[in-house]
């Protein structure tokens, strides 16, 4: 009877085991496919541990098993009085549980475990590219620090529709993992990130890369990528940061060298494209056009693609005071608490813009915002104006 | 003893009855019960909030609520859940069984219990109200930061950021008088010949829990003072650009957050052998094992917490330490469980719901101690950390640690409580509807979690749908089969087969001694343990 009964638990295991291989394959069951070193080191730490784990639980659970079937009233077993180990190889045999357990904690899953985190925390080393990720609510900025992308700075929104969101439309397939600019970096380079935040904090996280690192207001984090396999790796702010938490992905396009070498220079080319249009003298027209996709994607989160906000954390721009009044003085100074002021500073909870959108963006959606969403102050903002506030 | 003089001397007592008997009342009797009750109409209200979170996460999209009220439920939900309905559930069970099991009158300090029971529900009502001052256009709502006030996203949030501050305030009042009169009582109301080594189990668990109320609370008080004055004061302390950090938020927080896990779980860790050893009819295995496993594991407590916040970024030294540290409680947790076990090994045992109840508890609550171990791996956690992976283990640590093991101890002395038998097959009835739907809701949830899907989203991208929508059908059946519990408890606090003095065949201890119901003052007169 209890040679069966243990027979019996040996094929459960053999055939848990087996199940749990098979389902560690599967993306769905488990984490995602690791292409980074340090991603891939977490994957064998985490399979294996998840199967230690799962040993152990199933030795436990087959002992108490055993004894509930076996050990019952019902079946006439008569209750037994001990209450410890008594001889010496009782002793001896009750301590066997916890050195396996010692061995489990401090050798067999310790040691990797040390020169996991030696291999997360040596950012320094051997990088050969430095970017600085900055979260802020509700968006990532990635700036290039060194080499030929030095310079290269953008801001990365959700592209996800409102309407798919609120679902008055299709779903698309990248639903809430998509923004405008993705995150460029090239393949099989230590790529040192440097990760800070404007707000609260923020958590930079690609599953595929296996690092998170928090983005903490007024101090410096890194954490380090060498990404092995080219293609577009997508991961999510992992920190509640306020309502738009869930809206704030990080998508990254792998590229072999060469691909990133030509993405450099186009974007370049069209940062250059972006400061020469400060320059020139806009239409009240081409500004409240562009204006409207600026707001949509930095400013509708909170004050509604309606403009009629959500107050009394994000008051209305239809009909505000603020928006109706002057932005400079007679002089041609920047007024406090003006229109161009909050866009530009920020106050409270609504963010500055002046890092994270160039000129022509503040330019045209300030004079959005006062002809547009059901306000008409009639003016215009010309980039070139916003250009000598720098 | 003499049970028919204690009756009378009942009688000489003039009580004050309707409203004004349980406002007045320094009964541990009738306290024990206020604090219960209480904590079962805030599971309520604490479950109800989070199933509105579940079926706004049925499907991917917003379906039902605003982002920012989302993050109010979920916040809410765990205040309540903690400080509100499993807290004061431990209480309840102090203030009911520490006298009967160590045969006193009473509680030491009555008047300081009757006063920490009656700062709860102002507490109760400043967490909640909020939300209803958002209805007439008072501020914006309750705390949307999530239970642990990160700062600065507290210090940028509303009105309800204080409201909370001010409510963990009043329960930290409360639960800090509730300690000292639970080591005033344990110290000083033992019956003669009880050594601390005599004590029942259920005395040592809460005898650990306040000793860590008393080191923890305060250090929570002063974080959300700091954050307050933070807020309003013009102070930096989490402010980098005025010289603070927000991390020394964490610090601080979880320096009270890690030991309120033990806090939670060490009074259930108490009774569970108790339960155990009366339904298998076989003596605790190990009681001294525990007993300096419950000492190793509450000194323990207070020095892992940084494992809360691996990836905000710490020196490696730190990050070892802090992971060693924490994987060393896997040691005394393990002779807990080892003990747990003994004691049911060849028993004999017959299963009523109690004992249903933990058995359940004893796998269940293993499964969150196994991913506990894992999430204490720093490499593994990046990866875990603020993912479903963790949502999933921390309910398996409390929910089927605490709430299930607070639902063992219900039933156990329910009878002994009431006087009355409750019903059997609806009491089991309620253990496999809770234990199933429990699994079907939270296991999702650790698929969720690895394939990356963050906590505290209030949508979802299209690949975690399926899971979504498993664990939220199985969480609304999860609250449904709760009423089957206020159904049993309601019944049987009103009438029911009648309960024996021992209740149960295999119960040792004094409070079985007593009659069921026992007399209102307790023992009047001393037993004495040999």
């Amino acid at each position: 009877m209890v040679m069966q009964l243990i027979r019996k638990m040996g094929l459960f295991l053999i055939l848990g085991l087996n199940s749990f291989a098979a389902i560690a394959q599967e993306a769905k069951w488990n984490l995602p496919e690791p292409v980074t070193p340090v991603a891939r080191d977490i994957f064998q730490i985490h399979n294996q541990f998840m199967l230690v784990i799962f040993v152990m639980f199933i030795v436990v659970l087959a002992i108490m098993i055993y004894s509930i079937f076996k050990h019952r009233k019902s079946r006439g077993y008569q209750a037994a009085t001990f209450t410890g180990p008594t001889t010496r190889s009782q002793i001896a045999w009750t301590l066997v549980p916890f050195a396996i357990l010692l061995y489990i904690d401090f050798i067999l899953m310790g040691i990797p475990a040390v020169h996991s985190i030696q291999l997360m925390e040596d950012t320094k080393q051997g990088a050969e590219m430095v970017v600085k990720v900055t979260g802020s609510q509700w968006r990532w900025q990635y700036e290039y620090m060194d080499g030929e992308a030095e310079g290269i700075k953008f801001v990365s929104n959700l592209t996800t529709p409102q309407e798919q969101i609120y679902n008055q439309e299709e779903k698309g397939e990248n639903y809430l993992l998509e923004v405008d600019n993705h995150f460029v970096v090239p393949v099989d380079k230590k790529v040192r990130i440097l990760i800070t935040a404007n707000d609260v904090i923020h958590t930079w996280w690609v599953p595929a890369f296996g690092s998170a690192r928090d983005a903490i207001p007024g101090f410096l984090r890194e954490t380090w990528i060498e990404v092995e396999k080219p293609g577009t790796y997508r991961g999510q702010c992992k920190e509640l940061c306020g309502k738009g938490h869930g809206f704030m992905p990080i998508v990254v396009d792998a590229l072999p060298e060469e691909e990133f070498k030509a993405w450099v220079v186009a974007k370049k080319g069209e940062m250059e494209a972006a400061t020469a249009g400060a320059d020139k003298e806009w239409t009240k027209e081409e500004l409240i056009t562009h204006g409207k996709g600026v707001y949509e994607k930095n400013c509708a989160v909170c004050h509604q693609a309606n403009g009629q906000g959500m107050p009394p954390a994000f008051p209305p721009l239809t009909g505000s005071a603020i928006v109706a009044g002057p932005n400079f003085d007679a002089d041609g100074k920047l007024m406090v608490d003006s229109h161009l002021d909050r866009v530009w500073n920020g106050k409270n909870i609504m963010p500055g813009w002046k890092g994270t959108l160039n000129d022509v963006d503040i330019a045209a959606v300030v004079t959005y915002e006062r002809n547009a969403l059901g306000n008409s102050v009639g003016d215009m903002l010309q980039p070139a104006q916003v250009k000598a506030l720098r | 003893m003499s049970y028919a003089s204690t009756a009378g001397h009942d009688e000489h007592h003039d009580h004050p009855t309707g409203i004004l008997r349980w406002l007045t009342t320094t009964n541990h009797k009738d306290i024990g019960t206020m604090y219960l009750i209480f904590s079962l109409i805030m599971f309520m209200v604490g479950g109800l909030m989070i199933l509105a979170v579940r079926v706004e996460l049925f499907q991917p999209g917003m379906q039902l609520m605003q982002p920012d009220f989302y993050n109010q439920l979920i916040g809410v939900h765990a205040l309540v859940m903690i400080f509100a309905a499993l807290m004061p559930a431990a209480t309840g069970f102090a203030n009911w069984m520490l006298p009967l099991q160590l045969g006193a009158p009473d509680m030491a300090l009555p008047r300081l219990n009757n006063w920490g029971f009656w700062l709860l529900p102002p507490a109760a009502i400043l967490l909640t109200l909020p939300f209803t001052l958002a209805l007439f256009g008072i501020g914006d709502g309750a705390i949307a930061t999530g239970w642990t006030f990160y700062a600065p996203l507290s210090v940028q949030g509303g009105i309800g950021v204080d409201f909370a501050i001010f409510a963990v305030h009043i329960l930290g009042i409360s639960s800090v008088m509730g300690s000292i009169n639970v080591i005033v009582t344990i110290f000083n109301m033992r019956a003669p010949g009880m050594t601390l080594m005599k004590m029942p189990m259920f005395a040592w668990g809460w005898l650990i829990t306040a000793f860590l109320l008393i080191a923890t609370i305060p250090v929570l008080a002063g974080a959300v003072t700091m954050l307050l004055t933070d807020r309003h004061f013009g102070t930096h302390f989490f402010n980098a650009a005025g010289g603070g950090d927000p991390i020394l938020f964490q610090h601080l927080f979880w320096f009270f957050g890690h030991p309120e896990v033990y806090i939670l779980l060490l009074p259930v860790w108490g009774f569970m052998p108790q339960i155990l050893q009366t339904f298998a009819r076989k003596p605790m295995y190990g009681y001294k094992a525990q007993v300096y496993s419950f000492w190793g594991i509450g000194i323990l407590s207070v020095v892992v917490w940084a494992h809360h916040f691996f990836t905000v970024g710490m020196p490696v030294p730190a990050l070892i330490y802090f992971m060693f540290s924490t994987m060393a409680i896997s040691v005394p947790l393990a002779v807990l469980f080892f003990c747990w076990i003994a004691t049911m090994w060849r028993g004999s045992m017959t299963f009523e719901t109690p004992m249903l109840f933990a058995v359940g508890w004893i796998i269940l609550f293993g499964i969150g101690g196994l991913t506990g171990l894992v999430l204490a791996d720093v490499a593994a956690d990046a990866q875990y950390h603020h993912t479903y992976f963790v949502v999933a283990h921390f309910h398996y640590t409390l929910f089927a640690g605490g709430i299930m093991g607070i639902m063992a101890g219900v039933y156990y002395w329910l009878p002994k409580m009431t006087g009355h038998m409750y019903n059997e097959n609806l009491g089991k009835l309620h253990f496999w509807l809770t234990a199933i739907s429990f699994n079907l809701t939270f296991i999702p949830q650790f698929f969720l979690g690895l394939a990356g899907m963050p906590r505290r989203i209030p949508d979802y991208a299209l690949q975690f749908a399926d899971f979504n929508a498993v664990s939220t059908v199985a969480a609304l059946v999860l609250g449904l089969s709760q009423l089957l519990f206020i159904y049993n408890i309601v019944s049987c606090a009103r009438g029911g087969k009648k309960a024996t003095d021992r209740v149960w065949e295999g119960s040792d201890g004094l409070e079985w001694t007593l009659p069921s119901p026992p007399p209102y003052h307790s023992f009047t007169e001393q037993p004495v343990i040999k």
